[in-house]
């Protein structure tokens, strides 16, 4: 399992009783695309900066492979990192940016003008200075320097943040295969289509907490039952007396059970079930503004 | 840009399964990163300017001597001191700088996740200030004998050599204690404007200031050469020092410049970059 990413008990507070992240603890696994998704300020990035040393932790760990950030001897070979594409010296060129990437890892000179190809930045957009970048520009070039130093784990804060549809897909198919080839990849976003396309695992976190976390499948799965009866408040009252939790919507009943015990409960109670069937798997969205209802700013969602 | 370029993903597999099978990697060496220091000394404009103005400044501060001063000044002690002025001030800008670009600039963050131990960064940008002080003054040296060579073939006197090595081995000194008060300020401030503010009231606004309290308050008169660390210095560039300005330039500096820089590399290890 190299490259495996575990955070355990993570918390970081700040004067004041602010509380940016409280006892996080997840895993990011080899092999697979972990999204990291909350509201904005849910502590998404702060955990991202602790888990690079960036910002040191109040309490708990953050290791990769058992060994923390600031003891890997040579981190940018194994560990890619891109917090944010703009905190960049603005006079300095792309290449040069790279190449100061390369020379401290100790890398063949070669590395830049392959990372230059991979993230499809030309020569002469490369010998620009980065003042000049458009945000797409900066993030590919950020991808680069993630890239150069070939790590085997990758933390990308926002990574899809201004690029367009083609670079959107670009850097999911990117992470795909990175991952498909034995890498870990841990990304952050609120593009929420985008981490459903992308990932494997998700972690939710709101107001500095998890609050939900397994596979993709797991967490989307959990939708339940939808049972429409001739008598529906019959079918309601029978459910009820079977101990499923029922909530009623225009003209159906709604339950976490499964189809098949609703079945039964109508069977027993004599009831014609009109239609039954598995609930549509909730989109990410719904899951997502769901459980973090009591985090969000608007305050009204779900 | 070529956004519909498909990525090819053999690549992808390279970069991922080298990464996977490769062994522990070494340390990054000091050297490596002293180099790398360096380079981002030279590699935007304004740094680049920066450091061409050492030069720029000692050409034209020479031509001022050969132009302006009287026949019998034409020496390389004037000649010296002519190009060591600019110095004072162009070499503490460049070891403020060094350290400070990394948090005005924001480029710390990718500084400091590639060397997480940010110890070894300060001391590879201090490392790299030093030695372009002192590549510094060795052009403020020849460009001081071309000058003296060109005056005296100006005004046809036989070339005046009145500097010592050990007087140029003190200026060097004074010119780097100069620089690192300059990189001690940027890593106590760690903002380009603030920290460059702070150097010019401490060399321009507090020696006036000091002086007033020494002339008017007869404690702090015996007092000041021990607590004047700028005074200190300027003893340096006078050609001797005696073993009690030694000692004044060591008490001074412990409390100018030793306890501000060990607070600030107290903060800069445990703060947040970001």
């Amino acid at each position: 399992m190299l490259g495996m990413i575990t955070v355990e008990s993570l918390t970081k507070t700040y004067g004041r009783g602010l509380t940016a992240v409280d006892d996080v603890s997840f895993t990011a696994a080899t092999g697979r695309v972990t999204g990291f998704l909350g509201p904005n300020g849910a502590g998404k990035s702060t955990t991202m900066r602790i888990m690079v040393g960036l910002t040191p932790a109040s309490s708990g760990t953050a290791t990769i492979d058992g060994r923390r950030f600031v003891d890997l001897p040579n981190p940018g070979t194994e560990v890619g990192v891109l917090l944010d594409a703009s905190a960049q010296h603005a006079g300095r060129t792309g290449r040069e940016i790279l190449t100061l990437v390369q020379r401290t890892m100790g890398l063949p000179r070669s590395r830049v003008a392959e990372m230059l190809e991979l993230v499809s930045l030309t020569d002469d957009e490369a010998d620009r200075r980065v003042r000049n970048y458009s945000l797409g520009m900066r993030q590919r070039l950020g991808i680069g320097a993630a890239l150069l130093g070939d790590p085997h784990v990758l933390i990308l804060d926002e990574p899809a943040n201004g690029l367009d549809p083609a670079g959107i897909r670009w850097m999911r198919d990117l992470l795909r295969g990175y991952a498909n080839a034995g890498g870990t990849v841990l990304l952050s976003s609120h593009l929420l289509h985008e981490i459903e396309v992308i990932a494997d695992d998700l972690v939710v976190i709101g107001n500095g907490r998890i609050v939900a976390q397994g596979t993709k499948a797991e967490l989307l799965a959990s939708a339940g039952t939808i049972a429409r009866a001739r008598d529906i408040a019959a079918l309601a009252a029978a459910m009820g007396r079977a101990g499923l939790t029922v909530t009623h919507a225009d003209g159906s009943v709604h339950t976490d059970a499964t189809p098949e015990q609703v079945g039964e409960v109508a069977l027993g109670a004599g009831l014609a079930l009109t239609e039954l069937r598995a609930a549509d798997g909730a989109g990410l969205e719904e899951m997502f503004l769901e459980l973090t209802a009591d985090t969000q700013r608007e305050g009204a969602a779900a | 840009m070529t956004t519909t370029t498909v990525l090819d993903p053999a690549a992808v597999d390279a970069a991922a399964g080298r990464g996977r099978t490769r062994t522990a990697s070494a340390r990054i060496p000091l050297s490596r990163l002293v180099g790398v220091e360096l380079r981002k000394m030279f590699d935007t404009r304004s740094g680049f300017w920066l450091m061409a103005s050492i030069v720029i400044m000692s050409v034209l501060a020479t031509a001022a001597i050969i132009v302006f001063a009287p026949d019998d000044q034409q020496t390389y002690d004037n000649f010296a001191a002519a190009i060591g002025a600019p110095m004072t001030i162009i070499l503490p800008m460049i070891g403020i700088l060094a350290v400070t670009s990394e948090w005005s600039q924001r480029s710390g963050l990718t500084t400091f996740t590639l060397v997480p131990r940010r110890g070894r960064v300060l001391g590879a940008k201090v490392l790299a200030a030093i030695a372009v002080g002192i590549v510094a003054m060795f052009i403020a040296l020849v460009v001081g004998v071309l000058g003296t060579l060109v005056g005296s073939m100006i005004t046809g006197l036989d070339p005046v050599w009145n500097a010592t090595v050990s007087e140029f081995a003190l200026i060097v000194l004074g010119s780097v204690l100069g620089m690192l008060f300059g990189f001690m300020l940027g890593v106590l401030i760690r903002n380009s404007a603030g920290a460059i503010v702070a150097y010019f009231v401490y060399t321009l606004v507090l020696p006036p200031l000091l002086g007033l309290l020494a002339a008017n308050q007869e404690w702090f008169k015996d007092l000041q050469p021990w607590v004047d660390y700028n005074n200190a210095q300027t003893v340096l560039f006078n050609g001797s020092v005696t073993t009690e300005q030694w000692q004044q330039l060591a008490v001074s500096g412990t409390i100018w410049f030793l306890i501000p820089l060990a607070v600030g590399l107290f903060i800069v290890r445990r703060s947040e970059v970001k």
